[in-house]
């Protein structure tokens, strides 16, 4: 397929625009004036609807296919949502922060407030943020809350945080980004963090301990209550990372369990498009003590029932513009205020039993190394695979030939040849059944046929890409 | 002198005021094709076990850890271009950085080959 500079031709348009009718002020320094031509594509409309309509057709969406991906959560987002997302894109987000702008933008404000109201009910937080713009932006934001806890004590001995193994990866990525030194605790052969060793690493150095619960292999830590009374004793915070929150909405709040900040991914678990790098919305939940140190500004409901904005002082300044990814947020709102309590827990439940269904009929094809009831995902092995030399990649790449996005392979690092499968609960039985045949075909390919799955794809535009290659000589400029 | 080994699979070998570090055959196996190493700083001091350098392959990012306490005295410049070399031969011309200022008595908290290959066995 041909890159849209690849069909631009001189002299082509597909606007006029017109010469301007105002008398200008000022001529434009000169200094700032381009010297040549700007260099964009130069094509019809007509042009430019075809390549893109094309190159839409390539893409793979969860619109288009079932997307197992696990640890992303990629449930169907609904249209409703998207249409709640569009209703605010001509107001401009400036306006709130203009004297005499609030009474202008009442909406969009009590918006942000409900949805901080709504995360901070679902969660047992007492306040949230709304402005992280993604995941790992929260895990920052709470543990530089954290850090800005221990220094107004005088509390500065503190230089360590505490990270299970079975942790998103961006977590000791965020600790070590707000300026801590990370401790590594292994996954006991239980499946969850070592509790022995943890208890030996807990002291009054320790500035927080983060778990991700459900951790990457899918499982419930069922020692959380005791994990935070530990830290809590050595005066160390807690941080739950609630990227895996889909496993248990209205079932646990982390915030009764010890708790004290938590993240969660609205853009996975309160049905927001993503993919493709955002735009995400990861909003911060803490605990009374923590409220002083929450970014600023902030929506306060005022006396009479309005809304306004109320600077932060004590916070730990701004982290993003206005107040985050605002058309993430209202998307989440709908979200959440469709299917309100009831249908939230039926949201967790079937998502726990879609990944339990598809745990239970593919492990006797394939390696299962924790085998316990799982929560919304699970992580299969390809070992078994691999002794008649099949990785998981060659399974994860015969399953784009028969039209399913791959899941997560080689991730959790702990699972060698791991393979990790996420349905969510917006997948019928019928869809979780034909990717289980599939599944079990390429189990039984890999005995029979492997070389089969070692020349997957052959669908696709393009054949089994060089990854080693693509990493290795990197080149990301287009040759004029 | 030979080769010794830590838990996290990085080799020492001790040639006179210098002590070259590298990570072993069987992690640059495990890793899988190495993409990039993220070399020290020539003069950068390390603490045993602590972060020394980094590794990246298609299938992770790695902490690369000291095995000794000392300063970095060189690296191997050629992994910037080459960090295949790691994988064609991580105990010889895939080795990572020279140190100096160490003190060889830390080695008595490191695996010689014979315990490395055992402790690999348990893995």
């Amino acid at each position: 397929m041909q890159l849209i500079y690849e069909k631009s031709m001189p002299g082509r348009t597909g606007v006029r625009i017109p010469l301007c009718d105002v008398p200008q002020a000022q001529p434009f320094p000169e200094a700032l004036r381009r010297k040549g031509a700007a260099g964009l594509p130069e094509v019809s409309e007509l042009d430019l609807v075809r390549h893109y309509t094309n190159l839409s057709r390539r893409n793979f969406s969860v619109d288009t296919n079932f997307y197992p991906l696990g640890s992303c959560t990629m449930k169907y987002n609904a249209k409703i949502a998207e249409d709640a997302g569009g209703l605010f894109a001509q107001c401009h987000p400036v306006l709130a922060l203009l004297p005499g702008g609030e009474k202008l933008v009442q909406g969009p404000l009590s918006l942000v407030h409900g949805l901080e109201q709504q995360l901070a009910e679902i969660t047992g937080m007492d306040e949230v943020t709304t402005q992280p713009l993604a995941g790992a932006h929260g895990e920052m934001t709470g543990i530089m809350v954290i850090a800005a806890y221990h220094r107004a004590r005088g509390d500065n001995k503190r230089k360590y945080v505490i990270v299970p193994d079975s942790s998103h990866g961006t977590n000791p990525a965020s600790a070590a980004m707000a300026g801590y030194q990370i401790v590594t605790i292994p996954t006991a052969p239980y499946g969850d963090m070592d509790l022995d060793l943890y208890r030996a690493a807990m002291n009054d150095e320790v500035a927080a301990v983060m778990m991700t619960c459900p951790n990457t292999l899918g499982l419930f830590n069922p020692h959380i209550a005791e994990i935070c009374a530990i830290a809590h004793e050595a005066g160390a915070l807690t941080y739950y990372d609630g990227a895996n929150l889909n496993a248990i909405l209205g079932k646990v709040r982390p915030g009764d369990v010890g708790f004290d900040v938590i993240h969660v991914n609205l853009h996975k678990t309160f049905g927001t498009p993503h993919g493709g790098g955002g735009p995400g919305s990861g909003p911060v939940g803490v605990k009374k003590g923590l409220i002083p140190y929450l970014p600023t500004p902030r929506v306060a409901k005022k006396e009479d029932g309005s809304f306004g904005v109320e600077a932060h002082p004590e916070g730990i300044g701004r982290v993003s513009d206005f107040f985050g990814n605002f058309g993430v947020m209202a998307r989440a709102y709908a979200y959440i205020t469709l299917l309100g309590r009831e249908g939230l827990i039926e949201v967790s439940e079937q998502a726990v039993l879609n990944a339990n269904y598809m745990m239970a009929r593919l492990k006797e094809a394939y390696d299962l190394p924790f085998d316990k009831t799982c929560m919304h995902e699970c992580v299969f092995s390809a070992s078994r695979q691999l002794k008649d030399g099949v990785h998981a990649i060659d399974i994860a790449k015969y399953l784009i030939d028969r039209g399913y996005h791959p899941p997560t392979v080689y991730f959790p690092l702990n699972v060698k040849e791991a393979i990790m499968i996420e349905p969510t609960e917006t997948e019928s039985k019928e869809t979780m059944d034909a990717f289980i045949e599939v599944m079990l075909e390429a189990a039984k390919l890999a005995q029979e046929k492997p070389e089969l799955l070692h020349e997957a794809p052959v669908t696709m535009p393009v054949g089994r890409l060089d990854e080693t290659r693509a990493a290795r000589a990197q080149q990301v400029c287009c040759e004029q | 002198m030979a080769k010794f080994f830590t838990k996290e699979h990085e080799w020492v070998e001790i040639e006179g005021a210098l002590a070259t570090v590298g990570i072993s055959e069987h992690a640059a196996h495990e890793l899988g094709d190495i993409t990039f190493v993220e070399l020290p700083q020539v003069g950068k001091s390390v603490k045993q076990f602590d972060t020394l350098a980094g590794i990246e392959s298609v299938k992770a990012a790695s902490d690369i850890y000291a095995p000794l306490s000392g300063k970095v005295a060189q690296v191997n410049s050629k992994l910037e271009d080459a960090p295949e070399t790691v994988n064609e031969s991580a105990e010889g011309e895939g080795w990572i950085c020279k140190m100096e200022g160490f003190d060889a008595a830390e080695l008595g908290a490191l695996m010689d080959a014979a315990a490395y290959a055992e402790y690999l066995k348990g893995m």
